[in-house]
């Protein structure tokens, strides 16, 4: 019997190499220091934080939360504390964390994402950024970045431009063809595209005949996005050559290993982060268990092994 | 400090038709939570209903041991009236700030008000109130729709060594009528300056928060709101606060800034 004498769990997105392949989801991880209780950062491939935009922001009116068949509903309105406070109040202990920081930044127009890009480059302590583009453009009649490939690669372009760190552009589901997404911001300087973001869902109280969200709607996650998640990562790892990142509905360590098998490079997980704030920390031991037991000496070897005949 | 742990139901009861009481082996939390604080309980590995669901603590004990009292509502509050003794749940907690304990200034009486379910928390404080500050006198005041729903919980109290007054919707037990009423009654601390603590439904504790400030009482709130995680990351457990921070609304969130609140703190005209 061979011994696998070590399992290669590293990989590279732009130049930030990570450890292991398990990152956070931006929105369902805080700041980090919300989970340091419950999990290791340390241990983790990389932390994304709640996503920064240039002035704070307050949020939607309650309620911003319903749950769903296997999945919640969420309407947050992207409340966050403006990049000067997570410079000031957030970054420092960040810094502590031997695991790279991934800040998600969004905006408004691509002025603004451009703008971010431009203050959190050359700030020591962050690995990269991931770009959220499922923003209303503002300038364009609310018309999300992401639902447009111009838009989508203007933005990236924009920020490209603006920053040397490695550059990871998180697309929306709510597009008719992912492949054409990925493709427009791989042509345009990112070097990695996470998805997919929460699809655009609603939920209705029957008795009071009223929407669940005050927002009407809201962005569903969890258990049951990830058979379409998984679709929309196998397709995009097939149009693109930059690596890609899978999230949808990652429970445990095998669902983020389907999202290898698909093609994804590493994996972000969120709704899970709610339901067992250990859970990053579980995927990460399941993976390496799951390569060991199966003899699998480097996740190289499962990228993309999808059999189809 | 919080903590993530896996926890055997030692009890479950049954107070009224739909009201059941869990008794969860959870010493870590049994010995280092205060009044008001809450647990984020979810029955293990489903994933339907998905999400953990926040309870204040009823009570804890001197064995380990701690109580969540709750009205089977949804989904995943009848999974957790389905678990029995024996079953394993999940449990996160202490979580949130609790109830304000600090001595209120001489001559104030302090008066607990709760409705329904919102009783819950309130033996846990009327216990730990009792226990640090003996001499004072402490007013209960319990409220439900009706007796089935309320005499149990309210003789749990007097065994406690509390008279609570009681009122029901139907008028079945006590006062017929809203528990803010009792507020109003000609009792023996009646005139004399009150600390009121007060969990119910949002309507009950819009009308108790409105009659304090009137009378230019302290009142603490504890608010019951959806929430995912309870540790302050999804920001879905979303108040709305009095002002405006940075020209925008300004928004606490139950988790973390609550669920107790000073009731002058929060826009009770907000939905």
């Amino acid at each position: 019997m061979r011994v696998v004498e070590q399992i290669d769990l590293k990989v590279k997105i732009g130049s930030m190499v990570l450890n292991n392949p398990v990152m956070t989801a931006s929105g369902t991880f805080g700041y980090g220091q919300e989970y340091a209780k419950f999990v290791n950062l340390d241990k983790l491939g990389a932390v994304v934080v709640k996503g920064i935009s240039l002035k704070p922001r307050a949020g939607n009116p309650p309620p911003r939360l319903v749950e769903t068949p296997c999945g919640m509903l969420n309407a947050i309105g992207l409340e966050n504390i403006g990049i000067k406070a997570f410079l000031q109040d957030k970054l420092p202990w960040l810094r502590g964390v031997a695991a790279p920081i991934v800040v998600n930044i969004l905006g408004n127009t691509v002025e603004e994402y451009a703008e971010l890009a431009d203050r959190l480059d050359n700030t020591e302590g962050i690995g990269a950024l991931e770009v959220n583009i499922s923003c209303p453009n503002v300038k364009r009649g609310g018309v999300v970045f992401g639902a447009d490939p111009t838009m989508a690669a203007a933005v990236t372009k924009a920020v490209r431009k603006a920053t040397s760190l490695p550059l990871i552009v998180k697309l929306s589901p709510n597009v008719n063809d992912i492949r054409i997404m990925a493709q427009a911001v791989a042509d345009h300087g990112a070097d990695g595209v996470s998805l997919i973001n929460t699809l655009l869902g609603m939920a209705i109280d029957l008795q009071t005949r009223r929407p669940k969200l005050a927002n009407v709607m809201g962005g569903l996650s969890g258990p049951a996005i990830k058979p379409v998640a998984l679709r929309m990562v196998w397709q995009a790892a097939g149009a693109v050559r930059i690596p890609v990142i899978g999230i949808g509905g990652i429970m445990c360590a095998a669902d983020a290993l389907e999202f290898i098998v698909a093609g994804a490079h590493a994996v972000e997980v969120g709704t899970a982060n709610f339901v067992n704030p250990r859970a990053t920390e579980e995927i990460v031991d399941g993976i390496s268990l799951y390569l060991k037991t199966n003899k699998i000496s480097s996740l190289e070897q499962l990228r993309g092994s999808l059999i189809l005949s | 400090m919080a903590g993530q742990y896996l926890v055997k139901i030692v009890k479950k009861e049954q107070l009224g038709k739909e009201i059941f009481r869990l008794t969860l082996h959870a010493p870590e939390i049994a010995t280092t939570a205060r009044p008001g604080q809450f647990v984020m309980l979810r029955s293990g590995g489903l994933l339907d209903p998905l999400l953990g669901r926040p309870f204040s603590l009823h009570q804890c004990r001197a064995d380990g041991s701690i109580q969540v009292l709750f009205k089977v509502f949804g989904a995943g509050t009848k999974r957790l009236a389905a678990l029995a003794a024996g079953d394993q749940a999940s449990l996160i907690g202490p979580l949130g700030r609790g109830f304000d304990l600090t001595p209120p200034a001489p001559g104030v009486s302090l008066c607990l008000v709760g409705g329904g379910m919102g009783i819950a928390p309130l033996f846990l404080l009327a216990q730990e109130l009792k226990r640090q500050q003996p001499g004072l006198t402490i007013e209960l005041m319990l409220g439900a729709r009706n007796k089935a729903e309320l005499h149990q919980l309210a003789d749990e109290f007097r065994l406690m060594g509390f008279s609570p007054l009681v009122a029901t919707d139907d008028g079945s037990l006590g006062y017929a009528g809203l528990v803010p009423d009792l507020l109003a009654l000609n009792v023996p601390s009646a005139g004399k300056a009150r600390r009121v603590y007060c969990c119910g439904p949002k309507p009950m504790m819009a009308v108790t928060a409105n009659y304090c400030q009137k009378q230019g009482w302290d009142c603490q709130v504890s608010l019951e709101t959806m929430m995912a995680c309870g540790i302050s990351a999804c920001l879905g457990c979303a108040v709305k606060g009095v002002g405006r921070r940075g020209g925008q609304v300004r928004y606490l969130h139950a988790c973390k800034d609550g669920p107790v609140f000073n009731a002058l703190d929060l826009d009770w005209t907000s939905e």
